[in-house]
């Protein structure tokens, strides 16, 4: 087996294209689902029944579904769901890469919305009766009072989350969007050089995983002290 | 909205659609349970080896969870299918002269296997750091040996903490098996997809695969609540005090 590196160091400004649309992709994913996951965390914890149901009911289903199927249910739906919307009489042209987008906001969203939830949960019921007796309205005690603390002690676990998200980007392959992973598997064939592709990716993965989870532990020891 | 198509002949002809959906359903039962077997027995190896005394064990120990923990599940499907034959001249040549859905099952088994030893071996290990100290200490204060201790002692505990994250762990086992469809096995997503592109019926391909990965994990979840009632030892957390 006589390894060649020779294709890699021409194939690297497309692969950088690529990296960059992983990174684009796991930046706005996690902004997203966290916003949306944030809100179907506090509709899960409602006290109106059809809307805990609902925010159970999506999370439940989303978390037992395979994300390559989640990936596929969006590739096929999201047109459909422009064009209704839209009004118009065709379904709009989207794109793979704009789909996987709106697939990971709503996919991470069912995952942020457990972490969320838990970390409400860890805060002390005290503490939303103390806001309500000091006048606070729902949204203000939520705003000011819970969801700062929760957020606080999820910090590890949604960092977490975000690194696992940054791995799972990688599976847009299957709808045939150029990210990391893309660009690499369509040069490693153009050049019939898959085991240096492969290599090289899963090198650099590695690396950066490797680093950011080494991160997430020194925040973790931080917040532990800080409590 | 067609579930009629169900019935419908497949272009490979003498089968049904359903008949298609289940063969895949068949694939992803066997994947996961032939990769959930090695992950198993490698998960709880090295998830013991991190908790013994020894550091070099302790230390390959980690390495292996980080090893398999840093890198995309996608990307570790490729190294097996495409690049780890290139280094074994034998498997090689298997490969090539095997039916080509042999080699996909081989890797995709090894694969899963691996990715989620190092995730069970990460639980088994925080299921033993969980048990009190006092346990192993008395277990060498009896005058049992070190694999003793694990064997009598630690483990049986561990084993029945860890059930729930575990059970997880499987159906993220089964639902990774899908990610399997990208080296071209023929498992339920492969398949949902393959029947849309046939007829164009997508939601309802989709919808009979959603319903069975559904039907899967409320299965696993059930039976594995079954299990821990049980193996419950009474007086810990799993047992409660009823």
């Amino acid at each position: 087996m006589q390894l060649d590196f020779g294709s890699l160091s021409g194939a690297l400004p497309y692969l950088a294209k690529g990296f960059r649309y992983t990174v684009e992709l796991t930046t706005i994913s996690v902004f997203g689902g966290f916003f949306f996951g944030t809100l179907l965390a506090l509709a899960r914890l409602s006290s109106l029944k059809p809307l805990s149901l609902f925010a159970a009911g999506y999370v439940n289903l989303v978390r037992s579904v395979p994300l390559v199927l989640v990936i596929f249910w969006f590739f096929f739906l999201v047109p459909y769901a422009l064009q209704w919307i839209a009004g118009s009489e065709r379904p709009p042209l989207v794109g793979a890469e704009r789909t996987a987008i709106i697939t990971f906001i709503m996919f991470e969203a069912a995952y942020f919305c457990e972490i969320m939830r838990a970390g409400i949960q860890s805060i002390p019921r005290g503490q939303v009766h103390a806001a309500s007796a000091l006048g606070l309205t729902y949204a203000q005690s939520m705003a000011h009072i819970v969801l700062p603390q929760a957020f606080r002690n999820m910090l590890p676990v949604l960092l977490t989350q975000t690194i696992i998200l940054f791995q799972d980007t990688s599976l847009v392959y299957v709808i045939s969007a150029t990210d990391f992973v893309g660009a690499a598997s369509k040069i490693a064939q153009r050049d019939s050089r898959l085991v240096e592709m492969y290599l090289f990716v899963a090198l650099v993965y590695f690396v950066l995983c490797y680093t950011l989870s080494f991160v997430v532990k020194l925040v973790q020891k931080k917040i532990a002290i800080i409590r | 909205m067609n579930w009629g198509i169900f019935l419908r002949e497949t272009p490979e002809g003498g089968t049904q659609y359903w008949e298609m959906i289940v063969s895949g359903l068949g694939w992803t039962l066997a994947v996961s349970a032939v990769a959930w077997v090695i992950a198993f027995v490698l998960g709880s190896l090295v998830g013991t080896l991190r908790t013994t005394p020894l550091p070099w064990l302790t230390r390959l120990g980690n390495a292996w969870v980080e090893l398999f923990r840093n890198v995309p599940l996608l990307v570790q499907m490729f190294l097996w299918y495409f690049v780890v034959p290139e280094f074994i001249p034998p498997l090689k040549a298997w490969v090539i002269a095997a039916d080509p859905a042999h080699a996909q099952f081989l890797s995709a088994v090894l694969c899963l296997g691996f990715f989620t030893s190092a995730r069970i071996a990460e639980q088994v290990r925080a299921g033993i750091q969980s048990l009190p100290q006092g346990q192993r200490h008395a277990g060498m204060a009896l005058g049992l040996t070190q694999p003793q201790v694990y064997r009598h002692i630690l483990l049986p505990m561990a084993f029945r903490i860890i059930i729930p994250p575990l059970t997880s762990e499987t159906m993220n086992l089964i639902k990774n098996s899908s990610i399997a469809l990208t080296i071209g096995l023929a498992e339920l997503t492969f398949r949902a997809r393959e029947m849309g592109e046939y007829t164009f019926n997508f939601f309802e391909a989709f919808s009979a695969a959603t319903i069975i990965y559904v039907i899967i994990a409320m299965t696993a979840n059930r039976a594995m609540a079954v299990i821990e009632r049980r193996t419950a030892v009474p007086g810990f957390i799993a047992g409660g005090a009823t």
